[in-house]
């Protein structure tokens, strides 16, 4: 019966088929939890405005602004929840933070 | 040949852990399990076992390490009574949805309130939604076979279920008996090693426990959960068996009591069951048609079993240790009254609340029962089905 080994985190997986216990045998397996959609608020990222100082970066508590190469790209709206710290600690008015309309639609 | 003995229920548990070993066992003392803990932490200390004795502050914390424990790849031991399963009940939910085969000594007493230290099933009977595998003993005994059972119950593969073996408090717990013990290598061999497929101390596989189940996975998990209890069914049936076929005593989901040719039955587990096979005998003697069933296991629930077994007799009284105040019958009245509904001619039923926070059930007390049950079976009018036992008017 174990099938943890090939533990599945998949929204269609049956009742035969899913992780007895609920026990998880994959790392980084939060990824797979989207939490985009719990959004009401929105930030929006200005990168003519950003310095890349990166002061945005360890505030998330959804680590849901990727860094490449010292850098920041765009949000990673899949998992930003809309909290809005990172505009708050923005020196540089380079993350709006309005109304996120298209999770209203 | 075994080893013949005198011990408390208590005292023949404890051996049980003994001989098995276990690496983990939290416990909390709590009357009338205390002498299970008492017992064991003293062959810790005499260094009898290897088992890690965890001292804990209450009841909570005890299951808590146990599943902790038991995830870790542990076999994992504890014991508890009347408010100290109540005050578990939060995790032992956690424990049996996360599929962790941890055995419980389950010493039943009554739940205040009123304040009571005495025999009754309150407890484990307000435990039996929680998927804990709920095993009932007659006597010293059946509560050292029944345990010795229930690793390979609950750490069965198709099962991964905790178990817990019931006895009752003070009557069994602390009367001494005769008993006969199996040799310790004949117990570790029959329980055999704890090899979990998975567990957190393995270094070479990540693994987490006890994650939080959106409403999207929740039900698939609680479904494939009863897929695991239906499962102990059959095993439970392989390894009673296979006990047999060790110690020469077998085991099954109940015990037919002269039931075969019966026009009348009692439904009753535990100790009370060895009263009522006194009464059984007696009253054959004077050729009456009266037997018993004595409810072993209770979850799962042997449900079509009990209905092949009682579709011959005409009248049957189900006995409850327990008020469940549902004001229609005691918890075992209404399954065993559920599975005889499909019968072609189900037997009438009577539901007998008896025993609460100790009261002393006599032989005079089933008598009246199979006597009321005969008269039933002979045309009498049923009246109330739901009835108190030795209670004053």
């Amino acid at each position: 019966m174990d099938k943890r080994k090939t533990c599945n985190i998949d929204p269609q997986v049956n009742w035969k088929n899913i992780s007895p216990g609920g026990a998880i045998t994959q790392s980084g397996s939060a990824d797979l939890f989207k939490t985009g959609d719990w959004r009401t608020m929105i930030p929006v990222f200005k990168e003519d405005k950003c310095k890349q100082c990166l002061l945005c970066v360890p505030v998330c508590p959804d680590s849901s602004i990727p860094v490449v190469n010292k850098k920041r790209l765009d949000f990673d709206y899949d998992h930003c929840k809309g909290c809005g710290i990172c505009a708050k600690a923005c020196p540089f008015g380079a993350i709006d933070f309005i109304k996120d309309e298209k999770q209203e639609g | 040949m075994g080893i013949r003995d005198r011990l408390s229920g208590n005292e023949a548990i404890a051996n049980a852990m003994k001989q098995i070993n276990p690496d983990v066992m939290p416990a909390f003392p709590i009357t009338p399990s205390t002498e299970i803990p008492q017992y064991f932490s003293q062959f810790v200390a005499n260094g009898e076992v290897d088992t890690e004795f965890v001292t804990v502050e209450s009841e909570h914390s005890a299951m808590s390490a146990c599943i902790g424990s038991e995830a870790a790849g542990a076999r994992t031991v504890t014991a508890t009574s009347s408010a100290g399963l109540a005050l578990m009940h939060e995790v032992l939910y956690v424990a049996a949805s996360s599929r962790l085969p941890i055995t419980l000594a389950c010493v039943n007493r009554a739940l205040t309130g009123p304040i009571n230290i005495n025999a009754d099933h309150g407890d484990s009977m307000g435990a039996r939604d929680s998927g804990w595998i709920q095993i009932y003993s007659e006597n010293n005994q059946e509560a050292y076979d029944n345990f010795i059972q229930a690793f390979r119950i609950g750490e069965h593969p198709d099962v991964q279920l905790p178990v817990m073996v019931c006895q009752d408090g003070f009557i069994t717990s602390h009367g001494v008996e005769n008993i006969e013990l199996i040799e310790t290598e004949k117990v570790k061999n029959f329980v055999g090693d704890y090899c979990p497929e998975n567990y957190m101390l393995n270094p070479n596989e990540t693994i987490a426990h006890g994650p939080y189940d959106s409403p999207v996975y929740y039900m698939e998990h609680k479904r494939q959960q009863l897929e695991a209890m239906k499962n102990a069914k059959e095993v439970i049936l392989s390894v009673g068996k296979e006990f047999g076929e060790m110690s020469g005593r077998f085991y099954d989901f109940f015990e037919a009591y002269k039931l075969e040719d019966a026009e009348v039955a009692i439904v009753v587990l535990n100790s009370t069951a060895g009263t009522a096979k006194d009464v059984v005998d007696a009253m054959r003697e004077e050729g009456k048609k009266v037997g018993l069933l004595k409810l072993r296991i209770f979850r799962p629930f042997p449900g079509e079993e009990i209905a092949q077994a009682l579709k011959n007799v005409k009248a049957v009284a189900v006995m409850d240790r327990h008020e469940g105040f549902s004001t229609i019958g005691g918890p075992v009245f209404s399954e065993v009254r559920t599975v005889l509904y499909d019968l072609p001619n189900p037997p009438k039923t009577i539901s007998y609340v008896y025993g609460l926070g100790g009261r002393d059930v006599r032989t005079i007390h089933i008598e009246s029962i199979y006597n009321e049950l005969l008269a039933v079976k002979d045309g009498k009018d049923q009246g109330e089905a739901y009835r108190y036992l030795g209670v004053r008017e």
